[in-house]
């Protein structure tokens, strides 16, 4: 039965659905697969019994002919999301074994669409990092090994958990979130498909609150179509959210295939790095000439402000987490930390449950926003921001479809191999996704093919806000000329 | 602009988060690194630009002021690390 593990999604609705086998048999061999690859660190809980409960009503629904989009299909969820009755964490020591009352309204959806939960997956603490390291569980790894090498390498971040396990057959996709490129990364290092959907497409109501203007929703998969169809499951207009849209959610799996003739494909030039690995530079080269024969036409475009975006965001994201973090304080849930007064109990309680990275960010943040400094730091990172999205809108109105960049500067690194002495070198990995979030739009990324030294390598497509749809056609001409990549099992 | 050794007890204060003497140094060299990299936001001409306030232009949603909510005590106070009859408990703060 271990093919039932290497399926796409796709593939396994059509199992399904001709009763070549039951979900619980599915759910059951991607449990014995969790189970034989501990080693990597994927799951920071595994629920078995809910698994096979959820298998056995979802069996009986598919037996009457009910189903839903995605019944009987076994995901894995990142510990970001609030699961009722389920610890969720964000791989934070400070929410020690906070058990939610409540659903997200994201994976809310995923169940109500029939999905299977086998568990929550390990992250960077609150999604603060680009490696899967800071999170309270300890670091992911990569089921990527370089060529001749037992070097443990990383997962990417922080979505390192979802990536990981997605690429080693663990789950058949997993939900993510992306706040700077904690997705497209993630993704990119491990030869998985991620989908950072427009700000406001799907709800972030009960996902741990990182920076609120920036967090996004997204789905994790082995394939372009297999993103389709979590991302329709996953969208959708919440009135729990403000920011959630009330638009409807189309058909995205209708836009596999679709063809991209005619559509007008961005270069940007500011994207060329000094010191750019040649294999990236070949890769996006290959990627540009891959849409050409599809039909597409590739105009070199300028988006001038692109190189603000990363300290901008250094600016915005670590101002919006200290707001969002000052509700850690001992008293109403998790960690608790005695102190001879109350002020003493919030200090005590923080600098014992934040992580470094964490405490790092909540300070820098502190700092931007204190009196005397908000308007020469925040307000100016504001501003820029503004310029950053107007870049995309300039390109967008000149006809621009879609904009095509590598999705990272490099392939996966080792475990402990960056951001030691100095935290900017981690940050600079989120290079080429940030400005995505920065502007509010979409973005996925795709694996497109391997570096020297065999490791994967992904390009990113950037769409017109609310256009994901024109992300899938052509993420899946990309995957239909790379073709897929699956990690030699060694675990 | 750098932070010094006083800021960053300052900014510790601040965020509520207690930082022990011996840390300061290695906390201050890592502010320091992320300040001088944002540093170059400041040759950005940003003249007559607006600060973001909202990622996509989207009207604020208003919902019916009703009660959509409640009777979830112990819920509220199921995760508590301290509680008594339904109130969360903290050290005394009024003398």
């Amino acid at each position: 039965m271990t093919d039932l593990i290497s399926m796409t999604i796709a593939e396994a609705r059509n199992g399904l659905a001709n009763k070549s086998f039951t979900s619980l048999e599915l759910t059951d061999a991607h449990l014995a697969a969790i189970e034989a690859a501990r080693a990597l660190n994927a799951f920071v809980l595994e629920t078995p019994d809910k698994a096979r409960a959820m298998a056995r009503a979802i069996d009986a629904k598919i037996a009457k002919g009910e189903g839903g989009p995605l019944a009987g299909i076994p995901l894995g969820i990142k510990d970001l999301f609030a699961t009722k009755d389920v610890r969720t964490t964000a791989c934070s020591k400070i929410l020690g074994n906070f058990v939610p009352p409540y659903e997200s309204t994201v994976t809310s959806q995923l169940w109500r669409d029939g999905a299977v939960m086998l568990g929550k997956l390990n992250n960077d603490e609150f999604a603060m990092g680009s490696s899967n390291e800071t999170s309270c569980f300890g670091p992911v790894v990569n089921p990527w090994r370089r060529e001749g090498s037992n070097t443990s390498l990383v997962p990417g971040g922080s979505s390192g958990g979802s990536a990981s396990a997605v690429a080693a057959l663990l789950c058949m996709g997993a939900t993510a979130t992306d706040t700077g490129g904690s997705i497209r990364q993630p993704a990119a290092f491990t030869a998985t498909v991620g989908v950072k959907p427009t700000y406001g497409r799907c709800s972030r109501w009960g996902i741990v609150a990182f920076a609120s203007s920036l967090d996004q929703a997204g789905p994790i998969a082995r394939t372009v179509r297999d993103a389709a169809i979590l991302m329709r499951s996953m969208a959708g207009h919440d009135p729990k959210d403000t920011t959630s849209v009330d638009r409807a959610v189309p058909d995205y799996e209708a836009a596999i295939g679709k063809s991209v003739k005619g559509m007008k494909i961005g270069i940007p030039k500011e994207y060329r790095l000094d010191g750019m690995p040649a294999e990236v530079e070949k890769l996006w080269t290959e990627g540009a000439a891959w849409l050409k024969a599809a039909g597409a036409e590739l105009v070199e475009i300028s988006l001038p402000h692109t190189k603000y975006a990363l300290p901008a965001y250094y600016i915005v994201a670590p101002a919006e987490a200290s707001s969002n973090l000052a509700r850690y304080d001992g008293v109403r849930y998790g960690l608790r930390v005695p102190g001879r007064s109350i002020g003493e109990m919030y200090e005590n309680t923080r600098a014992e449950g934040f992580g470094d990275e964490v405490r790092r960010r909540v300070m820098i943040g502190t700092y931007v926003l204190s009196a005397g400094y908000y308007d020469a730091y925040y307000l100016r990172a504001q501003k820029v921001r503004t310029l950053i999205k107007k870049d995309f809108e300039d390109c967008f109105a000149k006809g621009v479809n879609a904009i095509l960049t590598p999705a990272t500067p490099s392939a996966a690194f080792g475990v402990g191999e960056k951001g030691g002495a100095d935290p900017v070198e981690m940050y600079l990995n989120d290079i080429f996704t940030v400005t995505v979030n920065m502007a509010g739009l979409p973005g996925i990324a795709v694996p497109a093919g391997k570096d020297a030294q065999g490791l994967p390598l992904g390009l990113q497509l950037i769409g017109r806000p609310f256009d994901e749809e024109t992300l899938f056609s052509l993420g899946e001409v990309v995957e239909q000329a790379a073709g897929r990549f699956t990690p030699a099992r060694w675990w | 602009m750098s932070v010094d050794a006083a800021t960053v007890r300052r900014i510790a204060h601040l965020a509520r988060i207690a930082v022990a003497e011996a840390e300061v140094p290695h906390l201050q060299g890592e502010l320091n690194a992320m300040l001088a990299f944002v540093e170059q936001l400041s040759e950005v001409n940003v003249d007559g630009v607006e600060p973001m306030t909202s990622v996509t232009p989207m009207e604020m949603k208003k919902r019916p002021d009703v009660i959509n909510d409640g009777e979830i005590t112990d819920d509220v106070v199921r995760n508590a690390p301290d509680t008594v009859n339904h109130f969360f408990l903290v050290p005394k703060v009024v003398e």
